[in-house]
């Protein structure tokens, strides 16, 4: 199922500042795998394999150096929100709709294990050495939302479906889009439509630290993307602005604004480049004009917070963004229900603003 | 509250006679409620001062004749006779006081059902003519104490000291020459200078909540005007905006001023709580500097419209039509088979009566003059043609009337300098099936004023837009089918034919709908707004070339600044995304681009025409380049410090974002070994600081702290 299309899809580069138009070509794999619009994207630590989610109920699994399917983790009943793999690529950990999160083996594509919830999952993250997994529901019914530390065990057979620490929002009645470990194990990082960044402590589950309101998101938060060393994260909102905050501090650092709903963030690996998708929501998608919808990955100057470029292709919002850990390549998920997976060209490495 | 029972019982303890006490005797001190708050509502509007005497609904009707104890039954029954036309007349409502010879006193009192009505009575009866010697002078009764408090004698109004106002126009002495605009976004209105240079608008004035509906500018940029609920409000003045002067009209919807802006014409309709009921509508006149009312019109909707499809929800705006020229002289309103113009001495119609045109649909003034074209569509079925004519105001003297055929409608456009006017008709064909469109061209400023028709090339072609050249011969027209119509250019004289209108250009296929000339002439943008997504072609007249094409994404409204050097296209509120402005030069180059969400209104601040007489304007134009050294320079130093800025600027972010790298590694550095145990001893980082640094230095540190690691473990 892999389309490598023969065309090229050209990033304009852009500069306000100085008159020069540099262009940067990238040749993309169309990964159609998926029937329903993507949720998530993963790469692994080594760059070499890609995990997609969708609304559909099948995780994937890619190849990425020629957008092969290697497989599919078949046992979810619902829209799958997420995953995430262990640092030695050996489990997978997914998030569904269904109300569970599953541990698979990601060679053997076997269910480990079932998390059971009373409500969605909406979001999974491995801690720094795998021992640990926070996982996220969504409010449901009399449930409210609320983020849930799991031990993982080194072997399955002693998986356990104990919560070691279960936080509730302040907010029950608002989603928790993301939770995140920060330095160390130490604290979680949890954002989610009150707009608010709440740094928690793991030990206790104690509140340390939230967003300044003033300097902070003014919508709903639908995507963070930590740094490779954790120092740092990056969130995006639907108030069309991506920000970048200190993991220790909590101190706004960067902010980027952009002219639609902000979906999925990414941060280059290599290079200092942050990577914004986005567009209206899925209702009003039908009613504009696709250049309209702005469905471009844009990419932003880390630093100076102005505008590089833009990568087109999709024909509606852009709901997931992976830089892959190499950063040469990146892919982007759309709620059109395809994977488009970039390689970089040498020009873009060259881009000078 | 305390119920009724309670009180009862209470009296009753105290011994006191409920039913013997006369509630209304006891008096408070005044400003003493003893700790009891009223519960009447009208206690707490302290503002409204003017209470009710309950004589709203009485009006006194003086200069009625005098007569004698048997003519009285008889000029009750005629005083009767008007008045009920206008409302209910209260049982026993007519009073006319007769003196003791019997005979009466030349006045009478009036009592409506409603004060309504009496206000109606008044204004429809005040100066009516009962005879040449009894002329009603009609007053409210609650006006009389107003009335007699005026003075007998009349007193010089005191000479104020002269105190130099304020330069309104101060904005026109910016030493960059730049002109300014004003955005409403959100809740907020901003003024700001447009600042090509520095590639960015520079603020002027911020307020939220300065309007509650929009704002405009008035037609010379002296004064920009809000709506609010009480009525408008006019702001301005040398250094910031101050306001002006306040115009009281409650729910005001619409504003116009006059082209002099002398006057403000105010606009609010009421919408009826019957719905077959019109609204109703008031009008009234301002003068704008002194904030006097020189005139109020009030009616229904039906009124101030001719009743065609575009007047059914209120009239159509605006309602009064100023003629041109800066000396603000005469408006006309139209109305059903009449055309009242209206002149500013004494704000009544001139020579006291209207124009009457039977079945007249639309009534144009020339930009400077004032002359008023009108159209009168076909009658009775085609055997009363159409008619197109020009009438000089204030003789009312036809200067030129055209008649035509099987016309199913007409449009007219003056040129702004008021030389010629274009008359688009639309034709039926002989089957009466389709339509097709022609041009008249009237030359008003040529003797006897010779009309010319001209039809397209193609004279089927749908005509989608024309507009005159500012202040020039020219116009153009997009015309044919969607979505990639011609845009045609026109001349009303070359060198060599003065007379005759001559085609010079048609461009194929353009993706347009609507035009818009520089307000200098010689330059045009055809522009693709709605279905093009906002197209925009940069044109030039003069060498009829191309000079740029762009897009505006989505762009919804284009405006040049009053000096033809800049334009703005915005995406308005229409849109949910995309919304801001975007500044471009004449030629089509991009300056800068500025986005806000929620945009609804940008409108460039007018500058008055400018005092060079047409010679004195070529010589410059002429010796242009002498003049254009001094400003290249300034712009190269302009952009010299500009980028000097930017590159400071970007220093400084970049030395910030090293200051945070830096922290992060030490601190990393720091957790290596609390890391290195999470991940059951495995040693981590080497990799990850693969992709973060390639400093060798810092490769080394890593090979220290292993060692030190290995030590001691």
């Amino acid at each position: 199922m892999v389309a490598s299309s023969t065309k090229y899809v050209r990033i304009t580069i852009q500069s306000s500042s100085h008159d020069q138009t540099l262009e940067s070509w990238i040749r993309p794999i169309l990964l159609k795998g998926h029937e329903r619009p993507l949720t998530c994207l993963r790469y692994n630590r080594d760059g070499d394999l890609l995990f997609s989610c969708a609304k559909d109920h099948t995780p994937t699994l890619w190849f990425v150096d020629n957008g092969e399917r290697l497989g599919t983790y078949r046992g979810h009943n619902g829209a799958v929100w997420c995953c995430d793999v262990s640092r030695d690529s050996s489990r997978l950990i997914t998030g569904s709709a269904d109300q569970t999160a599953k541990l698979w083996d990601v060679q053997s594509g076997e269910q480990l294990f079932t998390f059971k919830f009373g409500s969605p999952a909406r979001f999974v993250d491995f801690s720094v050495g795998d021992h640990l997994a926070v996982i996220t529901t969504d409010p449901f019914m009399e449930r409210t939302s609320a983020i849930h530390v799991k031990r993982i065990a080194e072997d399955p057979q002693d998986q356990v479906g104990d919560s070691v620490l279960v936080i509730n929002n302040p907010d029950g009645k608002k989603r928790i889009n993301r939770a995140v470990w920060g330095l160390l194990n130490k604290t979680i990082v949890s954002a989610g439509e009150d707009a608010v960044i709440r740094i928690w402590d793991t030990e206790t589950g104690t509140l340390l630290k939230e967003s300044d309101e003033e300097v902070g998101h003014k919508k709903a938060i639908t995507s963070l993307c930590k740094a490779a060393d954790d120092s740092h994260f990056l969130t995006g909102s639907l108030d069309k602005t991506a920000k970048l905050w200190d993991m220790r501090t909590l101190t706004l650092i960067k902010s980027y604004t952009t002219v639609v709903p902000v979906n999925a963030v990414a941060m280059s690996p290599l290079l200092n480049h942050v990577m914004l998708g986005g567009g209206q929501d899925a209702s009003a998608v039908t009613t504009t004009d696709h250049r309209a919808g702005k469905f471009e990955a844009k990419f932003y100057d880390t630093i100076l917070e102005e505008e590089i470029g833009g990568v087109k292709g999709h024909f509606g919002p852009i709901n997931a963004l992976a830089f892959n850990p190499d950063g040469k390549s990146f892919s982007s998920g759309g709620e059109d229900g395809y994977v488009r997976l970039h390689h970089f060209d040498s020009n873009y490495f060259d881009i000078k603003i | 509250m305390v119920a009724a029972v309670d009180i009862d019982g209470r009296a009753a303890q105290l011994g006191i006679n409920w039913s013997e006490i006369n509630l209304d005797s006891i008096q408070l001190p005044p400003g003493d409620d003893f700790g009891i708050a009223s519960d009447d509502e009208a206690v707490y509007h302290d503002d409204q001062s003017e209470f009710d005497t309950g004589f709203g609904n009485i009006i006194v009707v003086d200069h009625l004749p005098d007569v004698l104890r048997e003519k009285y039954e008889k000029l009750e029954g005629v005083v009767k006779k008007i008045y009920n036309q206008l409302g209910v007349i209260r049982e026993n409502g007519l009073w006319m006081p007769v003196g003791p010879d019997t005979k009466t006193l030349g006045y009478c009192f009036i009592e409506f059902n409603t004060a309504q009505e009496a206000q109606n009575a008044k204004e429809k009866t005040h100066g009516y003519k009962l005879d040449k010697s009894h002329i009603f002078d009609v007053n409210k009764f609650d006006d009389f104490d107003r009335l007699m408090n005026v003075k007998e004698e009349w007193e010089p109004p005191q000479a104020r000291p002269y105190s130099p106002a304020e330069n309104y126009q101060k904005w026109l002495t910016d030493e960059k020459a730049r002109d300014q605009l004003v955005i409403r976004h959100g809740a907020d209105t901003e003024v700001y200078w447009n600042d090509p240079r520095q590639k960015k608008p520079e603020p002027v004035h911020k307020r939220p909540y300065w309007t509650e509906s929009y704002v405009q500018w008035s037609p010379l940029g002296t004064y920009l005007v809000t709506l609010h609920k009480q009525g408008a409000a006019v702001w301005g003045g040398a250094d910031t905006f101050t306001r002006l002067m306040r115009y009281q009209h409650s729910m005001v919807k619409l504003v116009d001023f006059s082209p002099g802006e002398k006057y403000l014409v105010t606009y609010h309709s009421q919408e009826p709580s019957n719905p077959r009921d019109a609204s109703k509508v008031e009008i009234k006149v301002f003068d704008v500097r002194t904030g006097r009312m020189m005139r109020d019109f009030k009616g229904s909707a039906d009124e101030f419209s001719i009743g065609g499809p575009g007047g059914v929800a209120g009239a159509s705006w605006p309602v009064f039509r100023w003629a041109g020229g800066n000396d603000d002289k005469y408006f006309a309103k139209l109305s059903k088979n009449t055309i009242s113009v209206y002149e500013t001495e004494t704000f009544s119609l001139i020579d006291k009566k209207s124009i009457k045109v039977d079945n007249v649909v639309d009534i144009c003034w020339s930009p400077t003059d004032s002359i008023l074209s009108l159209f009168v569509p076909e009658q009775g079925g085609g055997n009363q043609p159409a008619k197109v004519a020009l009438i000089q105001i204030p003789s009312k003297v036809e200067l030129r009337q055209k008649n035509l055929f099987s016309v199913s409608d007409c449009k007219m456009y003056w040129q702004s300098s008021g030389e010629y006017l274009a008359v688009k008709v639309d034709r039926y064909t002989k089957t009466k099936k389709s339509i097709y469109s022609g041009f008249e061209l009237f030359r008003i400023k040529e003797r006897d004023i010779p009309i010319e028709v001209l039809e397209l090339d193609n004279k089927n072609d749908k005509i989608i837009a024309f507009a005159w050249e500012p202040k020039g011969h020219r116009f153009a027209v997009i015309h044919g089918d969607q979505p990639r119509p011609d845009v045609s250019f026109y001349t009303m004289k070359t060198a060599q034919n003065t007379g005759r209108v001559s085609k010079l250009a048609t461009l194929k296929a353009k993706q347009a709908n609507a035009l818009f000339w520089s307000p200098t002439g010689k330059y045009i943008i055809l522009a693709g707004l709605k279905g093009f997504n906002g197209q925009l072609e940069f044109f030039n007249v003069d060498e009829l070339e191309t000079m740029a094409t762009a897009e505006h994404f989505m762009a919804t409204e284009i405006e040049w600044d009053p000096t033809g050097r800049y334009v703005a296209t915005a995406v308005t509120s229409v849109h949910e995304m995309e919304n801001g402005f975007t500044i471009w030069s004449f030629n089509g180059n991009l300056l800068y681009r500025t986005l806000k969400d929620h945009f609804f209104q940008l409108a460039w601040r007018p500058r008055p025409p400018s005092f060079l007489t047409a010679e004195k304007e070529e010589e410059i134009a002429k010796d242009l380049k002498k003049y254009s050294k001094k400003y290249e320079a300034e712009d190269q130093d302009v952009s010299l410090l500009l980028s000097e800025q930017d590159r400071e600027k970007r220093k400084a972010l970049k030395e910030e974002w090293e200051k945070w790298v830096m922290q992060w590694k030490s601190l990393h550095e720091e957790e290596k070994l609390a890391r290195q145990n999470l991940r059951d001893g495995e040693v981590s980082d080497v990799e990850e600081d693969e992709y973060e640094a390639k400093e060798v230095e810092f490769e080394d540190v890593i090979d220290v702290t292993e060692e030190i690691v290995q030590e001691s473990m």
